[in-house]
């Protein structure tokens, strides 16, 4: 579904990615971890090209990203991202939120961009929030709505950005049960985060990433129980 | 100190013409100056320096060089060229839209880049391209924070309008200067005349004030 060949990337003098080589399968979850400044959120925003990249190459489901005849709002379609911050649009209820996309990417008509709207609400358990505006959800209820949004254009791989890091602590699990959830489906997804209780039980495969390298990568198990390098064993140390 | 009523009364349907023209010249620079202006703010925004450069320049030249001048180049030097009797009001009205365009666009590129860059990522990662985004998700929010400068802008330019009296565009100030002329007093126009901009700018103010909290509340 996604095959990243040699991957680099600056920051000016700062090369934050370093050569990255990764291959992600249908209906496969990869976790990313890794220390702060490791290259891990740079790389997941790769993915859909909101960072462009220096060197390599990435193919998501047959689209060369660096293709001049690629598309990348086509490609963008069938890749979901969900962000630290939520990125609510504040200006529209929580149902255009979730439907404007499909309205005016897709061009749904409003009746159907609505009923899948409201479906997804009601998997996110917040159907009775659709009228509301973002401001007046909780942390935990927004990044729900984010994530049904991003479902709402039914892409085909979901990438989240530390979609936890932002919230207070009693609503991680609410919105770690939506991705499980979505994990549970077959979704193929790509997860940033430091929650490594997610990651052990939902992972199929886990990356450590560390200064613009991916360090190691395997199992959950591999990773957490078995860990080979130094470094993963360093970081492992400090975050379990 | 006497002071004549009856120069004020003489000259009472010209000031009302004069008024209206006034505003009526605010209006055209306003609405014009915010077509160009969006044009010119988008395009000042452009990652490329050679498709910045001339409006960086359109903006540093008109926010930096007098109206006053603006408005003789325009009427003795542009609009000759393209007519042969250049109307006062018209040259009035294109130096003034010209003049609010550079204004405008900086307050429409202020506008936009004070939202969050997230709702720009959010929207692109949704697949909407660049124009997309821009219409459905960054202006609506920059529109509202821009009600304040922009209303600051008409009444920068309800005052502003009255340097076209100088090429006789029969504006507010023209009048005044008319009837300062006829009777060789000052006190009388002058201080109409100022009081009628005062109204205006004072009214467009609270005018303001309601629509900022009418907004700020949403």
């Amino acid at each position: 579904m996604i095959k990243v060949t040699n991957l680099k990337k600056s920051f000016g003098h700062l090369q934050v990615l370093k050569g990255i080589d990764a291959h992600i399968k249908e209906r496969e979850v990869v976790v990313v971890i890794g220390p702060s400044g490791s290259g891990k959120s740079t790389f997941l925003r790769c993915l859909n090209l909101l960072e462009d990249f220096d060197e390599g190459d990435i193919v998501i489901d047959g689209y060369h990203l660096k293709d001049k005849n690629t598309d990348i709002n086509k490609v963008r379609e069938e890749v979901g991202m969900v962000f630290q911050r939520f990125n609510l649009f504040p200006h529209m209820t929580v149902l255009d939120n979730i439907t404007l996309a499909p309205l005016k990417v897709r061009k749904w008509p409003l009746e159907k961009a609505k009923a899948t709207a409201m479906e997804l609400l009601k998997k996110v358990g917040l159907q009775d929030k659709a009228n509301v505006y973002p401001d007046s959800l909780s942390g935990g209820q927004a990044q729900r709505v984010a994530i049904a949004r991003a479902l709402a254009m039914g892409p085909k791989v979901m990438l989240f950005d530390e979609p936890t890091s932002a919230l207070d602590p009693e609503m991680v699990g609410e919105v770690l049960s939506v991705m499980k959830q979505l994990a549970n489906e077959g979704m193929t997804m790509v997860v940033v985060t430091h929650e490594m209780g997610f990651a052990r039980e939902v992972g199929d495969r886990v990356l450590f990433m560390d200064g613009g390298y991916i360090v190691e990568e395997g199992t959950p198990s591999d990773i957490f129980d078995n860990p080979q390098h130094e470094r993963t064993k360093a970081f492992l140390s400090k975050v379990l | 100190m006497d002071f004549r009523f009856d120069i004020i009364q003489e000259y009472a349907p010209f000031f009302l013409q004069g008024v209206l023209l006034t505003i009526g010249l605010s209006l055209i620079a306003i609405i014009v100056g915010s077509i160009l202006g969006l044009a010119i703010g988008l395009g000042k925004m452009s990652k490329k320096v050679l498709v910045r450069l001339p409006f960086e320049w359109y903006i540093n030249f008109f926010r930096g060089t007098p109206l006053f001048v603006q408005i003789l180049l325009v009427h003795f030097g542009l609009m000759p060229l393209l007519f042969a009797q250049p109307s006062p009001t018209v040259s009035a009205a294109v130096s003034l839209s010209l003049n609010s365009a550079a204004y405008i666009a900086e307050i429409f590129r202020a506008g936009i880049q004070s939202i969050d860059k997230g709702q720009m990522e959010a929207a692109r990662s949704l697949g909407m391209t660049h124009a997309q985004a821009m219409r459905y998700v960054i202006l609506p929010q920059a529109l509202k924070r821009m009600i304040p400068p922009f209303a600051n802008e008409f009444i920068v330019l309800i005052k502003d309008s009255s340097l076209a009296a100088i090429i006789a565009a029969p504006e507010l100030m023209y009048w005044g200067r008319a009837a300062q002329g006829q009777y060789y007093r000052v006190w009388e126009p002058y201080l109409t005349v100022a009081l009628i901009y005062l109204i205006l700018t004072l009214s467009l103010s609270k005018l303001l004030h309601y629509l900022e909290r009418k907004y700020s509340t949403q």
